[in-house]
């Protein structure tokens, strides 16, 4: 199966720290799809639904966040994400 | 009365901490069965792992939902994240299985997501390793078999140790509280004093249940479990006449005379504004000492400037006019602070500790000075230097003051400076106290004690000499007098000021300004009223 990607700059105010990774990782999980996480277009690549690897990467303000998807829902995942990290981690609908 | 047949009773020695009679139930906090878990088997250790994860999981769940503060819940919702992401535990259930007991397993697993945070560039990131040492601590509290209890009032609680958070949190009406570790100067100890809450510490807790009846004897020194219906009977006796003490303590208020008439001053001993709570700033002469080393322990980050500044403030204006003396943080020997004190020194209370740590960690000292001159706007504060050795040591912090205070000055905030005065608590400053250019004297009975002695007060086999001798009354005489003779306030602020039996030989030796936990008020009035003079 193709792997979908999508990348996005992430602005908000003190990089992934805990608050957004907790909203990413809890969105992540909502999907089926097999979703990594990245901080360069190559990798290397990390489980979007850990929220242990996903603080890991420590990503401060203004980087860009790179994903790539595989599964049925994949393509919806990876929109969900990139709207959420777009919205400045807001509570979205 | 009950007619069970009577078990013998048994008496368990300890150190008291807070004096008192409290008679009860007993209640043991902790049941940690650490030597049981090496001897399981790999599959025991995963699931019991896999049930302390569990239960703390449930924990911070609960937990979250009763805080009302934003952050905390933050805090507690990355917890919870933490718990629920297999790749948290899963290097631990790796060392279970190549044959690791499940707690060293869970510390090693944690500690190095520990590490990697706190090697972080980003402040933010680094400050996130706190909430796993936290949830670390939590999980193998859960291992070890210990749960988060509720305290009723009237009970007897028997822990390892005891946070000052849980302290602060719990009624004590009645009760009372027991320690295996802990010393007679931790936080909690002090709290207790403050409370008027008899406590023991270095009590053998091992073989105690929850619910037996115990008597806690503070002022011995001893816990009584089981005790004969006569010893009962004494107790309660005991219980009912501490009572009526306190109740008339608490309606005699009024200035400390002695029996002749000689006015004293009687101030208190406090560590943050939640003592003075209950306090009437009428009915005592000051605070004598603020001890502001508990505004900097059990916290991530060491406090701002403002945090400070609105705690002097605050506590200032609390006194309305009387004195408010405020000491420099004290850390270091048995008051170490994270990110502060050095560890591992192998001597820590002849090592880097009050005023030597301060004139190394200026930053530090430099903030706290600055909010105190602020702070001294609002009131008749005081600023006093811990651990003072020698004149010069006192010639740099003054010389500081008056360069904070300058650069206050400058930014145009309001400021004020107070009269900076000394701790006197090592012997070479008692010997030579003449030579100090200090505002006012304040003498540290606990440290002077144990220095004179050259015997630790935490050693259990050398209470006895840790007690105040000829010699340490010769030196408390030797500061009052020359204070006398160059027209300075002399005071005690040790623990031997609060004890009543002690106060006649202070008032022997000239002293006149005692400050005492707020518990101790009453005992002490009483006894400066009957003393009649120099025997």
């Amino acid at each position: 199966m193709n792997k979908l990607r999508a990348s996005v700059l992430m602005r908000h105010e003190v990089g992934l720290h805990a608050r957004p990774s907790v909203k990413l990782t809890k969105l992540a999980k909502a999907f089926e799809s097999k979703i990594d996480l990245g901080l360069s277009p190559d990798g290397p690549w990390i489980d979007a639904k850990s929220i242990v690897k996903v603080m890991a990467t420590k990503a401060p303000k203004d980087s860009t966040i790179y994903f790539r998807a595989e599964g049925k829902d994949a393509k919806a995942a990876l929109e969900a994400l990139v709207t959420l990290i777009d919205g400045d981690f807001q509570d979205g609908p | 009365m009950d007619h069970r047949p009577h078990r013998a009773s048994q008496r368990i020695a300890g150190r008291s901490a807070a004096p008192g009679v409290a008679l009860g139930p007993l209640l043991r906090l902790v049941t940690a069965k650490p030597q049981t878990r090496s001897s399981r088997s790999v599959t025991g250790e995963q699931q019991a792992l896999a049930e302390a994860l569990e239960v703390s999981k449930l924990d911070l769940t609960a937990l979250a939902g009763k805080v009302e503060d934003e952050d905390a819940e933050a805090i507690l919702t990355f917890q919870t994240a933490l718990l629920e992401d297999e790749n948290l535990a899963a290097p631990a259930y790796a060392r279970i299985a190549d044959g690791e007991a499940a707690d060293r397993a869970w510390i090693a697993a944690i500690d190095s997501e520990i590490a990697s945070y706190e090697q972080a560039e980003d402040s933010y990131f680094r400050a996130r390793a706190s909430d796993l040492r936290d949830l670390r601590d939590r999980v193998l509290r859960r291992l070890a078999g210990e749960v988060d209890q509720a305290v009723p009032p009237g009970v007897i609680v028997a822990a390892e140790d005891l946070p000052p958070s849980v302290f602060l949190a719990t009624d004590w009406r009645n009760g009372g509280l027991v320690l295996r570790r802990g010393s007679p100067s931790s936080h909690v100890a002090i709290l207790a004093r403050s409370r008027g809450v008899p406590m023991l510490v270095g009590v053998d807790i091992d073989h105690l249940e929850s619910g037996v009846d115990t008597v806690l004897d503070g002022d011995a020194g001893a816990l009584i479990v089981d005790p004969d219906p006569d010893l009962k009977a004494d107790y309660d006796r005991r219980l009912a006449e501490q009572a009526k003490l306190r109740v008339e303590a608490a309606s005699f208020w009024g200035p400390a005379l002695t029996a002749t008439g000689e006015r004293v001053q009687l101030m208190i001993n406090v560590t943050g504004l939640a003592e003075l709570r209950d306090i009437d700033p009428s009915k005592v002469d000051g605070i004598g000492l603020m001890r502001t080393e508990f505004l900097f322990q059990a916290r991530d980050k060491l406090p701002t400037e403002e945090e400070q500044y609105q705690i002097y403030r605050q506590m200032a204006e609390w006194a309305a006019g009387k004195p408010v003396t405020i000491r420099t943080l004290d850390a270091g020997g048995d008051k170490p602070i994270a990110g502060l004190t050095e560890a591992g020194d192998p001597n820590p209370f002849l090592g880097v500790r009050g005023v030597r740590l301060s004139l190394r960690r200026l930053d530090v000292f430099r903030l706290q000075l600055r909010a105190l001159a602020r702070a001294a706007v609002a009131g008749n504060l005081k600023v006093m230097i811990p651990m003072v050795t020698v004149p010069e040591e006192l010639d740099r912090c003054r010389k500081l003051f008056a360069d904070v205070v300058h650069e206050l000055q400058g930014e145009g905030i309001d400021t004020k400076s107070p009269p900076l005065g000394m701790m006197v608590e090592v012997p070479a400053a008692a010997l030579s106290i003449e030579d100090f250019n200090a505002d006012f004297f304040s003498i540290g009975s606990n440290d002077l004690i144990q220095y004179v002695a050259a015997a630790s007060r935490d050693e259990p086999q050398l209470a006895e000499l840790a007690r105040p001798s000829r010699a340490v009354f010769g030196l408390i005489g030797r500061v009052v007098d020359q204070a006398r003779r160059l027209g300075r306030e002399a005071s005690l602020c040790g623990d031997l000021a609060g004890e009543p039996a002690q106060v006649a030989s202070l008032l022997d030796q000239g002293l006149r300004i005692f400050s005492v936990a707020p518990g101790a008020l009453g005992p002490v009035r009483a006894a400066i009223a009957r003393y009649t003079g120099k025997a």
